[in-house]
């Protein structure tokens, strides 16, 4: 079972976007709200929630957790 | 939305301080509203999705709730706390879904035959005659076989194939966490080591765009 094209292609982006100091999971999901807030608000990305930004655009799995949470809050916000 | 729904939406509005401290007393008010307003976010939140019904949504909620109530003392404030509970209620649910369409596949399975495509990625432009240099696909076969201990290289690939981290951290005997620490020095490993080949940061980014 190789790994496919599009999956090289994704380890590939996954190294580069790699830094030194990351949040995990955890420190993720503790963040996460107050992040969907900010963006649901159009507020500028604190610098402190710059991390969960990264986090998301490494993790698969909480940047598909955070587009559900964004989606219930969008549902929410426009019921009033 | 059902008559139900709405009698059910019928719950007290509660700022974050009156939250805490009634959950804290584990006042059966608050509980009995914020698993209301649970299961309507997560009605939401999993619309449309197939295999997820309402008793599947009332488990994660059930279990949701346990999880909350437990991590109270880490609620910081800086957001609203039904979404910093919705944010934990997501997370239960996508996880118990993952798991069950992974439940059937093993770890070995996923990993033992486990390299890269045969044929180039058609954008792999390091690979051309005139250059002494290996191809950035060759380069990364050769850190992954060379740098990474089989703990890493069995996570990484079986993440790459899609086996969801819970499921792999069962596998490996870990947690999240730490399966999180031995992706990321797998990562840090794998740039490192294609940085040490004369490989740079454009070039990995302009293999990921293609």
């Amino acid at each position: 079972m190789p790994l496919s094209k599009p999956e090289i292609v994704e380890l590939i982006r996954l190294v580069g976007l790699t830094r030194d100091s990351e949040i995990n999971c955890e420190q993720c999901l503790a963040l996460v709200a107050e992040f969907a807030e900010q963006h649901l608000a159009h507020k500028s990305c604190a610098d402190a929630l710059k991390s969960v930004e990264h986090h998301l655009s490494i993790c698969v799995e909480c940047r598909e957790e955070y587009e559900a949470l964004r989606l219930t809050l969008d549902d929410l916000d426009n019921e009033g | 939305m059902t008559s139900s729904e709405q009698t059910e939406l019928i719950v007290e509005d509660r700022d974050n301080e009156s939250w805490i401290a009634e959950l804290r007393l584990n006042d059966s008010s608050a509980i009995h509203d914020l698993r209301v307003k649970l299961l309507r976010n997560l009605r939401k939140a999993f619309a449309d999705r197939p295999r997820v019904d309402e008793a599947f949504l009332e488990d994660a909620v059930q279990e949701s709730l346990l999880r909350i109530l437990e991590k109270l003392d880490q609620f910081t404030g800086r957001s609203r706390f039904m979404t910093w509970a919705t944010s934990i209620a997501i997370r239960i649910a996508l996880g118990e879904l993952r798991r069950s369409r992974w439940k059937d596949v093993s770890l070995d399975e996923i990993v033992s035959q486990v390299g890269f495509a045969s044929e180039p990625v058609a954008s792999d432009k390091t690979s051309t005659a005139d250059s002494d240099q290996p191809s950035i696909l060759a380069a990364l076969q050769r850190v992954i076989d060379t740098e990474l201990t089989d703990k890493q290289r069995q996570a990484l690939l079986a993440e790459m194939k899609g086996m969801p981290q819970d499921e792999i951290v069962r596998h490996l005997g870990s947690n999240r966490n730490a399966f999180y620490k031995l992706t990321h020095d797998a990562r840090r490993k794998l740039k490192i080591g294609l940085e040490n080949m004369g490989f740079t940061a454009d070039d990995l980014f302009a293999m990921s765009t293609i």
